[in-house]
């Protein structure tokens, strides 16, 4: 699907708004009550405890929070590379795959594969690739990036070697690699750190997969570069069409690429919706806390900002009900400390879990 | 009174850290790494001036030339003591820094690092007290429990141990083990950047509200643009080992000067979809410090680059009061600030001075040709207030 290019608004107040792409047909991934839990000797985290979304073809995802609220669990649920003691207990991953030249239609739940199995090893890095955050630690330093993207090449796709360098060589082009025929031969760490995360994107891209999962993959380079992988990401989206899933800190980031947010906090999801409703009218407080927690371009310097009360719980001290209600300024006592609200899209806007907007509670789990 | 009008208590003049490259032969000296490179600036009574700018630039190393945790290799860090009297701190012997070091303090990025999770609170922020001589027990755990008050924890917390905390909290902790001296210099070091959105938040309230009631000085060293504009009386940014510009923070955000300051905007991804067609990366990468090119630093990123700024290096100037500026083009560019698309809401918030008004932002990717082809300067180039 090509995507229109940027097109300023017609009104005068909002400029340069690039409305969010409808979001028709099936999703390509569905995340339905997924509960990965930890179960350790002090007792059990429930590192991620029942979320559900939906990615469609051609958008960009962001999933946004805090340490500890279960983004990057959740990417690796995905990814079924959740490491013991940490388990899916709970929920389904459903993964579509149109069919495409040679390649059949394919509906398979994730969370039911064997986590060492072939068709997962497939599907990861096949057709669900990953960017990962630290580019360093990602390249084997003893090897050149061109033979390990070679390698991912041949891992999923039936070509020659000569066929997957050019393949490789092409890709590195594809993410302004400058003169990728030598960085072919490069290392990883003769590499800076902005050329280091193309080539990283580069071998991501490398089986033209479904979706690309992004993990926090900016944070630890600087706020050019950082500039830059950004707009080769919005580019290889615009081109490519490809369905990406953005899991991220920083407010910013997601305001800048994403088309749909999902805000976690404790391993849930707290409210999700379009990105212009989200930072325009955000009905969780959480949300709204989040939102208001970063100076403003336009505020007044060096007045207070507005904070949340105290920090985010012990991941084994979790709140009763609403995991949020011992620090949300908008508490109702008796109600939120007792029952988990259920995410449910109160009339003309969307889903949220909070009483503030609706009275449904979450079913009890056993 | 402006902060700017009151008395200098830091001056730093024509500071330098070169680190030798050994290599070959006898590990001879093979090249100089030019961490710091003739970098001037000044710290008044009660102000927060901020250095940034991107990993290597120099502004961590800057901090640590001034406390004197790291030896210059010239210059001048003239510090006004408490009595009066204006040291120059860069190349005095230990023996003499160390007085000076009750009135010059450093709190660090990772609260998790600095903490020693063997001692207590009490030992934790007791231990300058007791180093500068303060041997009573019971009066190092009053001050103790008036430093934590101070930074919002409760007295009681003093017995317990830094992994009882949370990162926010231990991050008080590391502020009232430097306040525990009363330091009129404090320089945060990216003290907030380990921190969570909703936890920074309280901390740089905590930082900004001490720096009132205790009439701190800050040197404040961080990369993150949207916090330096919050909290900063004039900033500094620094690129390749040298300041390319020094204004009050208002003037560098809305009216940049340098072309790097002017991208640096451009990069930071504001928490705003309705502003993307802003966002824009600099093409290439930082300068090696071991082998700048030759002239401006930032000549080879730099789309305005002439033929002047290839043979020769532009020095800190003043170009309005109180606005300096190394660029050769400073007078002729007019460059757009932070945020510049956000026209619509920026008449809804008082006091704040518009950015560029109306001026539909330049979107194309091609930068504008040279000198004296730029939009008239809009919003004004007044003298800063």
């Amino acid at each position: 699907m090509q995507q229109t290019p940027t097109v300023p608004d017609a009104t005068p107040t909002r400029p340069s708004v690039t409305p969010a792409p409808e979001r028709t047909g099936t999703p390509i991934l569905s995340i339905r009550d997924l509960q990965t839990h930890f179960e350790m000797d002090e007792g059990v985290v429930r590192a991620v405890d029942g979320v559900s979304f939906d990615l469609y073809a051609g958008e960009v995802v962001g999933i946004v929070g805090e340490s500890g609220c279960g983004k990057s669990i959740t990417m690796k649920s995905v990814l079924r590379l959740v490491q013991k003691p940490g388990r899916i207990v709970g929920g389904e991953i459903v993964y579509r795959r149109p069919a495409s030249g040679r390649q059949k239609a394919l509906e398979v739940d994730l969370a039911q594969l064997r986590p060492e199995g072939r068709r997962i090893r497939q599907i990861r890095g096949g057709d669900i690739a990953l960017i990962p955050q630290e580019p360093m630690a990602s390249f084997s330093p003893l090897h050149s990036i061109g033979s390990q993207i070679v390698e991912a090449i041949r891992l999923h796709q039936d070509v020659s070697p000569s066929e997957a360098k050019r393949i490789a060589i092409e890709k590195l082009r594809e993410v302004a690699m400058p003169s990728p025929e030598q960085r072919f031969d490069a290392y990883s760490w003769q590499l800076s750190g902005g050329l280091r995360q193309r080539a990283i994107i580069a071998m991501a891209l490398s089986c033209n997969p479904a979706i690309l999962i992004a993990d926090e993959p900016t944070t630890a380079i600087d706020v050019t570069t950082q500039a830059q992988v950004l707009e080769l990401l919005k580019q290889l989206q615009r081109d490519h069409g490809s369905s990406i899933l953005f899991i991220t800190h920083d407010l910013g980031v997601i305001a800048q690429l994403c088309d749909h947010v999902v805000v976690m906090y404790l391993g849930r999801v707290v409210e999700q919706g379009p990105v212009h409703d989200i930072f325009h009218r955000p009905r969780h407080p959480y949300t709204r806390a989040l939102l208001q927690s970063v100076p403003s371009l336009h505020a007044e310097p060096r007045i207070a900002l507005p904070t949340v009360a105290g920090s985010i719980p012990h991941p084994l001290q979790r709140p009763t009900g609403c995991p949020f209600h011992p620090r949300c300024p908008d508490v109702i006592p008796g109600r939120c400390d007792v029952a988990m609200p259920a995410v449910h899209a109160a009339p003309g806007g969307s889903p949220v879990a909070c009483f503030l907007h609706h009275d449904l509670e979450e079913p009890k789990r056993g | 009174m402006a902060e700017t009008d009151r008395p200098p208590l830091l001056r730093v003049e024509g500071l330098k850290k070169h680190f030798p490259i050994k290599g070959g032969f006898l590990r001879r000296t093979v090249g100089l790494v030019k961490a710091v490179d003739d970098v001037s600036f000044t710290v008044h009574d009660g102000e927060i001036l901020s250095l940034v700018g991107e990993s290597g630039c120099g502004k961590t190393t800057t901090a640590r030339c001034v406390l004197r945790a790291q030896q210059p290799t010239a210059g001048k860090v003239l510090f006004r003591k408490a009595d009066g009297q204006v040291l120059d701190l860069a190349f005095l012997p230990e023996r003499e820094v160390r007085p000076v070091w009750r009135e010059m303090q450093m709190i660090f990025q990772d609260p998790f690092g600095s903490l020693n999770p063997r001692k207590n609170l009490l030992e934790i922020i007791g231990e300058p007290l007791f180093v500068q001589g303060e041997k009573s027990r019971q009066k190092r755990m009053d001050r103790v429990a008036e430093l934590l008050n101070l930074v919002g924890l409760r007295p009681e917390y003093m017995h317990r141990f830094p992994h009882a905390f949370s990162g926010g909290q231990r991050q008080r902790v590391v502020i009232a083990r430097a306040l525990a001296l009363e330091p009129r210099l404090v320089i945060p070091d990216e003290a907030v950047s380990a921190l969570d959105v909703s936890v920074q938040a309280q901390i740089l309230n905590l930082m900004l509200d001490l720096q009132r009631r205790l009439d701190l000085s800050y040197l404040f060293v961080a990369h993150d643009l949207s916090i330096v504009k919050h909290i900063s009386h004039r900033v500094a940014v620094m690129y390749v080992g040298k300041v390319v510009e020094l204004a009050p923070t208002d003037d560098l955000f809305h009216r940049p000067k340098h072309p790097y300051t002017a991208a640096l905007m451009k990069a930071v991804p504001v928490a705003d979809p309705d502003l993307r067609a802003a966002l824009k990366g600099l093409p290439g990468e930082v300068a090696n410090p071991a082998n700048p090119p030759s002239g401006c630093y930032f000549h080879p990123r730099c789309p305005y680059a002439v033929e002047a700024c290839r043979r020769e290096a532009p020095a800190l100037r003043e170009v309005v009061p109180g606005h300096f500026v190394a660029c050769h083009l400073a007078e002729e560019l007019s460059l757009s600030g932070i945020g510049e698309l956000d026209t619509a809401r920026a008449p809804q918030l008082q006091g704040v001075p518009a950015a560029t008004p109306v001026t539909p932002p330049p979107v194309t990717s091609a930068p504008a040709p040279a000198a004296g082809s730029a939009r008239a300067p809009a919003g004004g180039r007044g003298v800063p207030s």
